[in-house]
């Protein structure tokens, strides 16, 4: 043991027999696996500083940051005013399109923004022309005639791919909104690139590698999968060849390995960088890039290089470029997901599976950011809590969370199980193995809908237009379980195969036309695709089927026949109660509905799975569902996610916490979403004991295997009173489903639906 | 022990400011008190309550033993007053006592005499409501006499059981210096108490006497300052208590 903590611990002065030959930029680094082939994991694990202390050591912002932010501050006041501050009309967006932007070059030390000047956002036609002329429009633009006849005439984009492969079927089901929020008409995004890899390897190594992997594939029979991957692999390599000249434009030699902590995250950014140049995807997520970049900061330090504040310093400048990540969007699309997101989610913590803390002090500095630049949604901050991690890590989250409510956890002992200890959140729950494996996303099918059809033999409640497949309804007066069950189940099955036909439609033809070439050049060769499929209204599901079991529910029926509303004589136990006789039903119907899932045909042989997941669309959702069995009248949002719907659970915190944790992972292995609001005086009397109780609180909550919760800790009156001040509240951030928003950027119908959840302990 | 049955208002299960951690909070209903600044009046009478089996109760609670176990919480019984119904906190506290749950009983002590000392020493920690001080006050403010709760302070003392003093200000009516003073002092004499809550009056049970078509008879008393709880807290401070 001595003995090698001693050859661990070497230098080439004290033993210069251990001279390190490598490159300059792996001076220090312990080899392995790593230097022979791409494994930024192996590196990390060699090479990291797990930290189990406090928060002491953090530093405040340096002025250069301070005034740096004070500049991007006045930007996004100005954009706010205006909604979009700039915007590309003509020059599509690609990784080398635009020259660098600067906000203020001489204070910046890590640079880069997505075209020639801050926020100004980029044309991105690709995932489809009408959306990105009605962005455009919508903002007091207008695209560029000559590009809209490229993109016209001349270039397919993924949208028109889509709507060549739908059938009839699909179109209605999604016209009615059974199944909505389908990346049809926009990038399909939760992909995740490895950016650590830039920084680790140099941009020349990873060409070689992605070389190699073309060759590995000359002699194979060259059928239809085969020729895809060497057309795609091929288009990896170009976006290297690109990402480098970007690089170069910025004044960095990103062919090289990254010499120092700077140039870690610099280079690392710029990998991002290009591929938020040119995807414009639902969710950018950033990976999990924290503690592989502390390896370089904690080099640093240690050769006294950098001081902590300016360690702190980086982390700050390099999380403000994340704060100026921006899409062009349509109105529909920020109805559905409100307050301009982009999901740069980092992941942050854990625990690696040899038992030591993945947690560094790098967790802490970026977490620090929200102190020394104030609260913000994005990067979406996602600490990957464990039971097992360190008490100082896991108050501090918690006091972040109580300062700032900006910050969302996930269940890391639960997840490693899964995807081991290199795996990130994409978007908001969707976990991942870094450069490994990716994601087709899904959106999310109504469960609730597809209830009121088999209640009306497949005719929709609100148009009266048959959409499901005709069947038998229910005459009667009064709702029976035995009754409708078999229906539901029928109605479920049509549903199922309609949803997964759709998405094999969108991801067919986006791997054609708005292939994500960057972030997969950035993957390695063979990798994990899923399915991810999701559902809406379980909650309003599993209380209606509560209802109609343990109450009387009597239809209420329109002139034509349709039932359109519900009366409900007597009581039911409903979600988020820890009540077993309700909590299981909504275990069934995840189970059920998933097993649909997995029987239908997915496109690339993807792996099949769900969540429960709405991110802001639960109110877009209850505004195309009519009223359904559980009391909630039409066009109400459902609750956010896997919520129990709003004020029906009556016991508190925990009771709630303890319905959300009997929802299977196994069976929805996307991610389970619950977002949590508590009154500051309810945590406990004084910061110490808020600080300790939030802690036991997530500590519980992990230890009976929740996957997420968004933590809220703020009152319904600061809300209300943002309602009405909004210019007082900049920087108010609210935790919705899987992100988190500046609450005044939500339009007033959301905002209202947010103050309407339940906040735990105000009675 | 036998199944109970009790008359319950509400269960709550992420309670942390009665007791120590995360507390699963048990709301029985019915008290002899008719305390002017009541924030739980819905509480008052007993069959306001839903008749509840202590054992469904402890089975449920059973299942939150992660969280006690994590944060160093357990079960509260408050009120209406605990004590109302003796038989049914009894068979609370043997039952979380049987499954190593920490326990705490909410109480004004006003009924301590009607339990006995099996009962009493069944429960871990006791929040202990002294309304004020000055008899006249005390009887003002409750509507009945002060004696029995200092009694049963004195109870708990000699029994070696742990107790948390809270006591509620309000403007006009308890913070007379004399009032504050004379529960300081009676309190800090006690070698049992390891805190005090001095808790501002709030009037977040406003709507609840509105709603039950009652008059609320402390409409215009004021909240009062951060200052003045301040202030009140140094009084208790003076007496070398821990103070909340």
């Amino acid at each position: 043991m001595g003995v090698h903590q001693n050859i661990d611990k070497a230098t080439s002065d004290t033993l210069p027999f251990l001279k390190d030959d490598g490159p300059k930029a792996y001076a220090g680094f312990k080899k392995g696996d790593w230097n022979k082939e791409i494994d930024v994991r192996n590196f990390i694990q060699l090479n990291y500083t797990p930290y189990e202390g406090a928060d002491d050591f953090l530093a405040g912002p340096t002025a250069a940051t301070t005034k740096l932010w004070d500049n991007v501050l006045e930007l996004m006041k100005e954009e706010n005013k205006k909604g979009v501050l700039d915007a590309d009309t003509e020059v599509v967006s690609s990784i080398v399109s635009h020259a660098p932007g600067y906000i203020n070059k001489d204070l910046e030390k890590i640079v880069g923004l997505q075209t020639d000047a801050p926020l100004k956002r980029a044309l991105m036609p690709y995932g489809g022309l009408k959306m990105a002329a009605a962005a455009l429009e919508s903002n007091g633009y207008k695209l560029s005639e000559k590009t809209a006849e490229v993109f016209s005439k001349h270039r397919k984009t993924h949208n028109d791919g889509v709507f060549d492969l739908y059938t009839p079927e699909i179109r209605r089901a999604r016209s009615a909104g059974i199944v909505t929020g389908l990346p049809d008409a926009y990038g399909r995004g939760r992909i995740i690139g490895d950016y650590r890899r830039v920084a680790l390897y140099g941009i020349d190594k990873l060409m070689e590698d992605k070389k190699a992997q073309h060759a590995s594939l000359d002699g194979n029979v060259l059928n239809e999968e085969t020729l895809r991957l060497r057309e795609e692999i091929s288009e990896q390599y170009r976006s290297l060849v690109e990402l480098k000249e970007m690089g170069a434009a910025h004044g960095c030699d990103i062919s090289r390995p990254a010499e120092n902590a700077r140039e870690a995250i610099q280079w690392l950014y710029l990998g991002y960088l290009a591929a938020i140049k040119e995807q414009n995807g639902a969710a950018m997520s950033l990976g999990r890039t924290t503690t592989f970049l502390d390896v370089y900061i904690q080099r640093d330090l240690d050769k006294g290089v950098i001081t902590e504040d300016e360690a702190q310093e980086l982390m700050d400048h390099f999380v403000m470029k994340l704060r100026m990540v921006r899409f062009m969007r349509t109105p529909d699309y920020n109805a559905l997901f409100s307050g301009d997101p982009v999901w740069v989610t980092e992941s942050i913590g854990g625990m690696g599976i040899d038992g030591r803390t993945l947690v560094t002090k790098s967790s802490f500095r970026v977490l620090q950011t929200l102190v020394n630049l104030g609260p913000a949604p994005e990067p979406n901050l996602t600490v990957l809590w464990s039971e097992h991690m360190p008490k100082g890590f896991k108050d501090y989250c918690s006091k972040i969370s109580i300062e700032t409510s900006s910050v969302q956890y996930e269940n890391d002992d639960l997840m490693r199980r899964y995807w081991g200890d290199d795996y990130g959140i994409a978007c908001c729950v969707s976990a991942m193995r870094i450069g490994k494996q990716m994601q087709f996303f899904g959106a999310r099918a109504n469960l609730a809908k597809a209830m009121l059809y088999a209640i009306n033999g497949g005719i929709d409640e609100k148009t009266g237009k048959q959409v499901g497949p005709k069947a038998h309804p229910i005459t009667g007066d009064v709702l029976e379980w035995d009754e409708l069950e078999p229906l539901y189940d029928q109605m479920l099955d049509w549903i199922a195969k309609v949803y997964v036909q759709a998405l094999n439609c969108i991801h067919f033809s986006h791997d054609k036309y708005n292939y994500e070439r960057v972030e997969m050049a950035l993957h390695d060769r063979d990798i994990l695709r899923t399915m991810a499929c999701g559902i809406a209204g379980l909650s309003v599901v599993a209380d209606s089927i509560s209802a109609i079991k343990n109450a009387k529910v009597k239809i209420i029926r329109n002139d034509e026949g349709l039932a359109v509303d519900y009366e409900i004589e007597g009581d039911f136990p409903c979600f988020g109660n820890n009540d077993d006789s309700v909590d299981v039903i909504a275990e069934d119907i995840m189970k059920k509905f998933m097993g649909k899932i997995r029987n239908q045909p997915m496109y690339r042989n993807a792996t099949p799975t769900q969540s429960v997941l709405t991110i802001t669309s639960n109110v877009v959702y209850g505004k195309k569902t009519g009223s359904t069995p559980d009391g909630r009248k039409a066009g109400e949002p459902f609750a956010p996610g896997a919520n129990p719907m709003h004020g029906r659970d009556q016991k508190g915190a925990v009771a709630s916490m303890k319905s959300l944790c009997k929802l299977p992972y196994e069976d929805s292995q996307d991610g389970i979403s619950y977002t949590f609001s508590i009154i500051p005086g309810a945590l406990g009397k004084d910061e110490a004991e808020r600080i300790d109780n939030l802690s036991h609180l997530l500590d519980g909550y992990m230890h009976d295997m929740g996957h997420h919760i968004n933590v809220n800790v703020f009152d319904r009156k600061t809300l209300e009173d943002a309602m009405e001040h909004p210019e007082l509240y900049p920087q108010l951030t609210v935790r919705v489903s899987g992100y988190a928003v500046n609450f005044i950027k939500l339009t007033r119908e959301q905002q209202m639906d947010v103050i309407n959840r339940t906040f735990h302990g105000q009675r | 022990m036998q199944d109970t049955m009790g008359y319950v208002h509400s269960v709550e299960t992420g309670g942390t400011v009665d007791g120590p951690g995360l507390r699963y909070i048990v709301f029985t209903s019915g008290c002899p008190l008719r305390c002017l600044y009541c924030h739980n009046p819905d509480t008052l009478k007993l069959k306001a309550g839903k008749q509840s089996s202590a054992y469904e109760l402890l089975k449920d609670i059973s299942t939150y033993r992660t969280y006690f176990e994590t944060g160093g919480g357990g079960l509260t019984v408050s009120g209406g007053e605990p004590m109302a119904q003796k038989e049914f906190l009894k068979t609370l506290l043997w039952g979380c006592n049987q499954m190593g749950v920490h326990t705490t009983v909410d109480t004004s002590g006003y009924l301590h005499a009607n339990l006995d000392d099996e009962t009493i020493d069944m429960a871990d920690l006791y929040l202990l409501d002294i309304k004020s001080w000055v008899p006249e006050t005390y009887k003002k403010v409750t509507g009945v006499e002060v004696g029995p709760t200092l009694e049963f302070a004195k109870r708990l003392e000699k029994m070696e059981k742990d107790v948390w003093i809270r006591f509620v200000l309000v403007p006009g009516l308890t913070d007379a210096l004399e009032n504050v003073e004379g529960v300081a002092k009676f309190v800090s004499e006690l070698g049992n108490v390891k805190r005090v809550d001095v808790l501002p009056f709030h009037k977040m049970g406003e709507h609840k006497w509105q709603s039950m078509g009652k008059a609320y008879q402390l409409k215009d008393t004021r909240e009062p300052s951060a200052e003045e709880t301040e202030a009140a807290k140094e009084t208790f401070r003076k007496y070398g208590l821990d103070v909340h």
